[in-house]
């Protein structure tokens, strides 16, 4: 397997009470080129699991590798797309995607390279422009371009457009599958959202809370591009609310009897 | 312009009262002074070369001490910054240094320095280093965590990190450190002058008082008016305000 996941547990040490337990035991094994979504409530870990991945987070116990390789820290080799755009602001966008290639290779090259994924993102007229002079859509393309400059084995997606606007998401959704068949890239996406899920995704693998574990995998077999309105997009979406609603329930319950407690 | 000539009439109505009020005589000559003679002191003060003298010497000692201020308040600020250990010993005791008037330092430092021009430098260094000091601090942890941790997914971390996002990310808030420790400079330079055996503005000042030359005094007050309000607006106000809108901290 591309991406492996073995037997992963995360706990977080509490100052005064005992550690936390995000999830235990987690498996998870994905091919090359796929795109794989993480969708859960939150709370669920689904963000913290593709931290770890991405080498942000330590592992507790057990063991992630990519391409046969145990992952101990964050590199180039994953590419991270963060829920907020997180470009640098005194860098100009052509600059924001060298940014990654500056330290290994030469200058002209990484220019070169930077030009060619800005003009994927359809972002080349504003090469110059500082990144507070675009909207946020506009922003999350360029972090899109710098993580792909770095030509990364897998891109890590942490609800890439959970801050946009319905219309700016539909349009960064088309132009995410695009490059995904252009690039070919592996891609493992963190999302709350079903419908995202289901549209963009090769394999939908949903986690519960408390505690966070792996609940379903669905493969999702449907020929692109889907459309809402699919029958069959319609039947899946269903299938996976119902799971999904006994987790919230869950958490609600839990929230409830405790605000009872007090 | 507008706004300029608004201004320009005010400044006009302010003369024109001062002087009714010198006319009327209520004040002794010597308390209050035609603004003719005000003029006239500054005029002979700049052409005998009086006061362009004192005008270096009070600009050198501000350019040493506020050089020493950065320097020092930078590398106190960096080590409180990155070092939690070092900000939760020490800290504390930079913000009660801060809140200690520059004046007030003005006698340990002609005890220690003797009445030399390195006491007021002295007293200079003092008054900017610890305002740069905290805002350096503040520079350092107002680096956003979300940069950092996506500057790591790109490979970048240590030294590089450092220097490629926690500095750039830093440099508007070490603007603001830059402009205040200049403000607290001028003040602590015009507190250690006053009480200086000279050269300087503030000795100039002190001179004239001394010899109940009160034209002179409202001139050099006048000078000394004038250069904060041109350093600040025209120089550090300005300054801070176009790297904010670089950073995008501002709206252009």
């Amino acid at each position: 397997m591309f991406l492996e996941v073995n037997n992963v547990t995360k706990s977080f040490a509490d100052k005064d009470r005992e550690s936390f337990e995000v999830f235990s035991n987690i498996d998870l094994a994905i091919n090359e080129n796929q795109f794989v979504s993480l969708l859960g409530p939150s709370g669920c870990g689904k963000s913290t699991l593709l931290s770890m991945v991405a080498g942000l987070e330590s592992v507790t116990e057990g063991t992630i590798q990519l391409d046969g390789e145990n992952i101990v820290k964050a590199g180039p080799d994953r590419g991270m797309v963060f829920q907020q755009p997180s470009l640098f602001p005194w860098l100009n966008v052509k600059e924001n995607v060298m940014f990654p290639l500056k330290q290994s290779i030469s200058k002209q090259e990484a220019s070169d390279r930077a030009d060619h994924f800005l003009k994927m993102v359809h972002l080349s007229r504003f090469k110059d422009h500082y990144t507070h002079e675009l909207s946020g859509g506009m922003q999350q393309r360029v972090a899109i371009a710098r993580a792909l400059a770095m030509d990364p084995k897998v891109l890590l997606m942490d609800e890439p457009f959970g801050a946009l606007d319905e219309q700016t998401r539909h349009i960064l959704h088309k132009e995410l599958m695009k490059i995904w068949q252009e690039t070919q890239k592996t891609i493992l996406f963190v999302t709350h959202s079903i419908q995202e899920a289901i549209k963009l995704s090769d394999r939908v693998v949903v986690m519960g809370t408390r505690p966070g574990r792996i609940i379903a995998d669905f493969q999702v077999d449907l020929p692109r591009p889907r459309r809402r309105d699919d029958e069959q997009v319609i039947a899946l979406e269903r299938k996976v609310m119902d799971l999904l609603e006994n987790e919230i329930d869950k958490v609600l319950k839990e929230e409830l009897s405790h605000e009872n407690l007090h | 312009m507008k706004i300029f000539i608004k201004r320009l009439l005010f400044l006009f109505v302010v003369m024109g009262i001062w002087q009714l009020v010198y006319v009327s005589g209520v004040f002794p000559d010597i308390a209050f002074p035609s603004l003719i003679l005000v003029f006239e002191s500054l005029f002979n003060g700049f052409t005998n070369g009086d006061l362009i003298s004192a005008l270096l010497a009070s600009f050198r000692h501000l350019f040493i001490g506020l050089s020493l201020a950065i320097l020092i308040g930078t590398a106190l600020g960096v080590l409180l910054g990155k070092s939690q250990q070092a900000d939760e010993t020490a800290g504390m005791y930079l913000v009660a240094l801060q809140s200690i008037p520059s004046i007030v330092w003005v006698p340990l430092s002609i005890l220690v320095f003797g009445f030399t021009e390195f006491a007021v430098i002295f007293v200079v260094v003092l008054g900017g280093t610890f305002v740069m000091a905290l805002n350096v601090r503040s520079a350092i942890h107002s680096v956003p965590p979300q940069l950092v941790r996506a500057a790591r997914t790109m490979g970048t971390s240590g030294v590089s990190l450092f220097y490629r996002v926690e500095i750039p990310s830093s440099v508007p808030y070490f603007m603001s450190g830059i402009r205040l420790a200049w403000a607290f400079s001028w003040r602590a330079l015009m507190a250690g002058e006053l009480l200086s055996n000279g050269p300087g503005l503030g000795y100039s000042l002190r001179f004239a008082q001394d010899y109940a030359r009160m034209d002179q005094v409202i001139g050099i007050i006048i000078i000394i008016g004038v250069i904060g309000a041109v350093m600040d607006q025209l120089v550090f106000s300005r300054l801070e305000k176009n790297v904010m809108k670089r950073w995008g901290l501002l709206k252009s």
